[in-house]
């Protein structure tokens, strides 16, 4: 089976963050990048698909220079190869134009089989995987906690609100959108970092994108709603608060 | 009926969901924001339900406030598929020519509108929080959060709104209040669908559950709840502690046990339980929207967080800005003395 992971570099959690001059993004200089962790799972399970049923996974980066560290781990984790979607203006294009560049570049492969994350940690839209599947005329399935290779072609165990699930037969080639949590993330060993590189990263460059439908004017800091009333002091002091709040607001102790 | 008309379309379209004859509740928050957009945008607001036997439901929706009832009807919707609702929906719009096109950010809108967009040469803004009219270009404006709530951010669609270029967006959960819609009475009109079984490639499986849940976090009224912050398994112990001596549930958010650090049925969340409890006390929790839903119910929330610009701090009453290792064994101490 050919499985392409699509997977985007996004901002650590924990990075922190100031806004560009602009107002429309972030200011870039000291942001330190990690892959998007659903996009993790969605390589994971690329890795161990391929393990189970033979075949390639083959990983997909769009944007800037720096996603090269990213494309880097992934080879470490044991993909064959990569492809380099370059462009450097990511927050000038919309879902439409993200997903536009994506199925340019993966359309040459005929992929069997197309994995993603159900959503970015930073943009959140969620949709690039959904798009991609339309783009594609290929069918999709989102929010995939399992995937089982079936005679026709796959069974993927779909996870809905509230506690619920369902199975869901489709037919191959098919996109997935993987939700996290469904595997357990393997670290590149350091016979994969020796091996990642005399692995082969191809570089393309994305034809010039069309006006985008939507436009993203300014970010910002949320106001507050509520007046979260902030504790101060020693953790004693903090705690001792704390206490004083069960006893009489709460009524827990 | 609202006299406004926009050229021959029908304003905006609240695209509303149901399962086998039960409402998605988030539909008429949708329903509630497809009329905020209607009115600012002077457009009248019409809605539409799809699926299969939803006679009594257009019905219901018709009694609000509303231009329009689309009933788009047909044997092949009675079980969700992506396929089904993107062909029927793509009819439905066409049919009803809509400048804005509403959804509840349910799980299911997520697994088609995006594809239902595309087919109209747009993107969908998910998951909108907010809608504004912008004084200068005179059209909307929705406001969206980015990195799990640390920043909003203002999007608007590149052409105004119209027939020919529509603006698909969808509204987050809690984020509009279905209390506010007038009743009134809309005219049904049923669109006809061509639909064959064939263009569905999808067949999906009965609905089930884990296993049964031996834990009822939604009826414990205090609970004590972990995230990511306390980065090890075998710190959670600290947090066990704290919740035995207050003698409160112990909950967590979806990283833990994504973990397999505390079983499934603790989780909190709109993929794991809501909980409505006295007190919620959140515990290295940032407070990513998908955590939020499940617990904003809850009366008092206390955080305790080292990120002073986490979004826990936005719902929460009591925030301590500090490090949980230190303040979590000192609040179980005080609490065990307060109790002695």
């Amino acid at each position: 089976m050919k499985i392409i992971a699509a997977i985007k570099q996004v901002p650590e959690r924990d990075a922190q963050i100031a806004l560009a001059p602009s107002g429309q993004w972030l200011d870039e200089d000291d942001l330190a990048y990690t892959i998007n962790e659903p996009d993790a799972y969605a390589l994971e399970e690329a890795l161990q698909l391929k393990e189970k049923n033979g075949g390639e996974v083959i990983v997909v980066c769009l944007g800037p220079e720096r996603v090269a560290s990213t494309l880097r781990e992934a080879l470490a984790k044991g993909a064959d190869r990569a492809i380099h979607v370059e462009f450097d203006e990511l927050a000038t294009l919309d879902t439409l134009a993200v997903a536009r560049m994506l199925a340019d570049a993966i359309k040459p492969e005929s992929p069997d089989l197309i994995l993603t994350g159900l959503q970015s940690d930073d943009l959140g839209l969620g949709q690039t995987g959904v798009v991609l599947a339309e783009l594609l005329g290929i069918p999709h399935a989102t929010i995939i906690m399992q995937v089982e290779r079936t005679s026709t072609g796959l069974r993927v165990k779909r996870e809905l609100e509230d506690g619920w699930f369902q199975h869901v037969d489709m037919p191959l080639p098919a996109l997935l959108t993987i939700q996290s949590g469904g595997n357990k993330l393997r670290y590149a060993t350091l016979m994969g970092i020796k091996k990642a590189k005399s692995k082969q990263t191809v570089a393309v460059t994305p034809a010039d994108p069309a006006a985008p439908a939507i436009l993203l004017d300014k970010v910002y800091l949320p106001s507050k709603q509520k007046r979260t009333e902030i504790l101060k002091g020693s953790p004693t002091d903090v705690a001792a608060q704390i206490v004083e709040k069960l006893k009489f607001e709460v009524r827990a102790l | 009926m609202s006299g406004i008309v926009s050229g021959m379309g029908c304003g905006v379209l609240v695209i509303a969901e149901q399962r086998q004859g039960a409402w998605n509740k988030m539909s008429f928050e949708a329903v509630a924001a497809g009329l905020e957009l209607a009115k600012m945008l002077g457009v009248s607001c019409s809605a539409a339900v799809y699926g299969s036997s939803i006679a009594p439901l257009a019905a219901e929706l018709a009694a609000r406030k509303l231009d329009k009832v689309y009933r788009v009807e047909h044997e092949l919707l009675a079980e969700y598929t992506a396929d089904g609702a993107v062909i029927a929906l793509e009819q439905a719009i066409r049919q009803a020519a809509p400048d804005c096109i509403v959804f509840p950010h349910t799980y299911q809108v997520r697994d088609f509108a995006p594809a239902l967009a595309t087919r109209f040469g747009q993107a969908l803004i998910s998951d909108a929080i907010a809608i504004r009219l912008d004084a200068e270009s005179a059209g909307p404006i929705f406001v969206r959060q980015l990195l799990q709530g640390k920043l909003n951010a203002d999007y608007r669609p590149a052409a105004p709104p119209s027939s020919g270029t529509p603006c698909f967006i969808s509204v987050q959960a809690g984020a509009f209040s279905a209390a506010s819609i007038e009743s009134g009475q809309a005219e049904v009109v049923s669109v006809d669908i061509t639909l064959t079984a064939s263009q569905i490639r999808n067949r999906p499986g009965e609905r089930f559950r884990e296993s049964a849940q031996t834990v009822d976090l939604s009826v414990a009224p205090l609970i004590v709840s972990v995230g990511r912050g306390i980065k090890e398994q075998e710190n959670i112990a600290i947090v066990q502690e704290l919740a035995d001596a207050l003698g409160a549930e112990l909950a967590a958010s979806r990283p833990i046990c994504d973990n397999g650090w505390l079983p499934m049925e603790r989780q909190v969340g709109s993929s794991g339980q809501t909980v409505a409890p006295k007190l919620y006390l959140a515990v290295g929790i940032s407070g990513a929207i998908q955590h939020l839903v499940g617990m904003k119910g809850a009366k008092t929330v206390i955080a305790i967080n080292k990120d002073e610009n986490a979004p826990i701090f936005e719902i929460a009453d009591y925030g301590v800005v500090g490090d949980l290792f230190e303040v979590v064994p000192a609040l179980t101490k005080a609490i065990q003395a307060a109790k002695a």
